[in-house]
């Protein structure tokens, strides 16, 4: 595993050399905060931000996504035949993403690529990434990474991951994706020989400054019939607005809706971010819907980030500490207050099971 | 704003104890810095949580719809109004209501504070008309006055029309605000500027909803986007669809709107969402002469005519 050394300012530079070879994103201004978009006609990185306001997810799954379509006119050959939508998996690149967000990719992968089952678009949009990650070097206070299965610093989910060190960037080389692009990017200065021990040292520092955490080590052990029909979801329910906030900017959230639009005698399938919180998640074809309320919902929202998921894949919970769901909530609903009462819950004697 | 947080627990606590309501809605202590948590206290010794700060913006009028048990709710001026409206609109009974009035001097600006800081803040201080906010390494003091919430800064209600307890003397109402600036400027665009300007505005929506759902009006229990039979709006992020939702909901709040800033503030991208509605609020005072949300006897404009009404055709 290669390291080697840049300036910080070339970073911009190297951005633009790489879309000769990618579709290179990278963190844009927008407003007062930054999102990843797609670089080139007026989209310039800026590399000066915390993290993105929309996590790194739609860089691989799109808000919205257009899956097949049919014409419904009669007279056109093949007409009511469904044709696969044209797809561009060619290669792209992310510059900058957070090590949260790139270890978040991983954790939905579960879901969309499985023995049995694979979502192409996912699988295929994921496999055309290079993720070229930017560790942490100040954390914010809402990050809790570190308690949940990631850090400032955690490689996993990444190809390259730059390392901030003064006006440099160390650039470590971890797979030959990333070694692929460092290449393109004529990224080749080797780094001095402490450089393991200086990146070490930031890791260290790093890690030790994140300051927000989540207890979520006796949740699995809660019996679910318990904890599901006890009494500590109301309060924790009580502000929620119902809106996709959380779901739409969590970088784990992977729930989608698929519909079919007719426009102009075409019909389009396509396939969007859904959300647990909005109430026709749930509705049945019967017009019942067995989460019918607020409370419910939230519920199951937190039970499935911090109890079902680990349950199910044993890798830990369904969240990577990003914090963006607590910053952005409008009503100030916090997953850490909602795992700390779930961990600490123990159900009345009357009510065990 | 002082002393109203050991007023509202003082009567939570009485109205608790001696079961005149069944639960109280107000704000606790937020998890992080410049936002207070909306909750709900149903037993006398939970009214401790209590609080009350310039970081109470949420419109807890949004919590009242279609409850059946008697609530008292703490309330701000245009908190206040909505209450009005839902008892207009059906939505509670005055009779449930227990309304705790707040008179403020404005809510401040979590976005306004933020960009203003420079850095992440880690915790803020409130005292007096002084916000002071600190973060790694800094110390910065804002007088309340100047990072409003955009809605407070043009607050010419800020007394609640309506309420059983108040929390404090009123506060005087301000005056030679012109609450319209923005709205003549869009008004005198050409209409491609106007279609440029509402471009620009929408930008980045990634239809959340946070907006509708942060607004007290938006109650209906199926609202027009979700409808599926007819299918009346898509769920992508399409340009079209997304303007109707935004165009479309400011007409359904028109005449009802009293401006709380709930739907801007909600709104984690920050499209200024009322500059859909300012329009419509100023229709409404120069056509009918009508305020949302002042009078619960009076009916809204939109509701019933009137021999004074300016179209021809009901003459």
């Amino acid at each position: 595993m290669r390291v080697v050394k840049l300036a910080k300012k070339d970073l911009a530079q190297a951005a633009k050399k790489l879309q000769a070879a990618y579709k290179v994103f990278a963190p844009v201004k927008e407003r007062d905060f930054h999102n990843f978009r797609l670089l080139g006609e007026g989209k310039e990185p800026d590399f000066d931000f915390a993290n993105t306001r929309l996590s790194a997810k739609h860089i691989v799954y799109p808000q919205s996504e257009k899956m097949m379509r049919a014409s419904l006119d009669p007279s056109q050959e093949e007409h009511h035949i469904y044709k696969e939508e044209e797809k561009d998996y060619s290669p792209r690149a992310i510059l900058g993403i957070r090590p949260c967000d790139a270890k978040a990719y991983d954790l939905v992968r579960l879901n969309f690529d499985t023995p049995e089952y694979k979502d192409p678009y996912w699988t295929k949009s994921y496999e055309a990434l290079t993720r070229v990650g930017l560790a942490c070097t100040s954390p914010c206070s809402t990050c809790f990474c570190t308690t949940a299965g990631t850090g400032p610093h955690d490689e996993s989910g990444l190809d390259i991951m730059l390392v901030e060190e003064g006006e440099s960037l160390f650039a470590k080389i971890i797979t030959e994706k990333g070694e692929a692009l460092a290449q393109k990017a004529g990224w080749s200065a080797e780094a001095p020989e402490d450089a393991a021990s200086i990146l070490e040292k930031a890791k260290q520092a790093a890690e030790g400054a994140v300051t927000a955490k989540i207890e979520t080590d006796k949740i699995t052990q809660k019996k679910t019939v318990e904890i599901y029909d006890s009494n500590i979801w109301d309060d924790l329910a009580f502000a929620c607005i119902n809106c996709g906030t959380c779901t739409y900017l969590c970088p784990t959230c992977w729930c989608f809706d698929i519909q079919d639009e007719v426009v102009n005698k075409q019909t389009i399938r396509i396939k969007s971010w859904d959300s647990c919180m909005f109430p026709l998640f749930t509705i049945h074809g019967t017009g019942h819907n067995p989460r019918p309320n607020k409370v419910s919902r939230v519920r199951q929202r937190f039970l499935h980030k911090l109890k079902y998921y680990p349950e199910k894949y044993g890798i830990g919970i369904h969240c990577v500490g990003c914090g963006r769901c607590i910053t952005q909530c409008p009503v100030n609903i916090d997953i850490r207050r909602a795992a700390k009462v779930m961990n600490e819950f123990e159900p009345v004697e009357a009510c065990k099971v | 704003m002082s002393g109203y947080t050991e007023k509202i627990r003082e009567l939570a606590k009485k109205l608790l104890s001696e079961k005149t309501v069944d639960s109280v809605i107000g704000f606790r202590e937020g998890s992080i810095p410049l936002i207070a948590e909306p909750c709900i206290a149903k037993t006398p010794e939970d009214v401790d949580k209590l609080v009350w700060n310039s970081f109470c913006g949420v419109n807890l009028a949004n919590y009242l719809t279609k409850r059946t048990d008697r609530i008292a709710v703490v309330a701000k001026g245009c908190d206040s109004r909505n209450i009005v409206t839902h008892i207009i609109e059906n939505q509670i009974k005055r009779e449930q209501l227990v309304i705790l009035g707040a008179p403020c001097t404005g809510m401040a600006s979590r976005r306004k504070i933020a960009a203003a800081a420079g850095g992440e803040i880690l915790s803020a201080v409130e005292q007096g008309e002084t916000i002071t906010v600190k973060g790694r390494d800094f110390e910065k003091s804002f007088a309340k006055a100047d990072v409003l919430q955009d809605n407070c800064a043009i607050c010419i209600h800020r007394n609640p029309v309506i309420s059983d307890h108040m929390l404090g003397s009123p506060v005087p109402e301000q005056t030679g605000v012109d609450r319209y600036e923005d709205v003549r400027k869009v008004e005198a665009m050409d209409s491609e500027a106007r279609w440029q300007y509402f471009e620009e505005l929408i930008s980045g929506c990634i239809r959340c909803y946070a907006c509708r759902n942060a607004c007290p009006l938006c109650y209906c229990p199926t609202c027009f986007v979700d409808e599926s039979q007819p299918q009346w709006v898509g769920k992508t992020a399409d340009p079209t669809d997304t303007r109707t939702f935004h165009f479309l909901r400011a007409f359904h709040c028109a005449g009802r709107c009293t401006d709380c800033g709930a739907c801007e503030r909600a709104c984690p991208v920050g499209i200024k969402v009322r500059q859909f509605t300012k329009k419509l609020e100023k229709d409404c005072l120069e056509l009918y002469g009508w305020e949302a949300g002042m009078d619960e006897k009076a009916r809204p404009p939109l509701d019933v005519y009137k021999l004074s009404d300016p179209e021809e055709f009901i003459k």
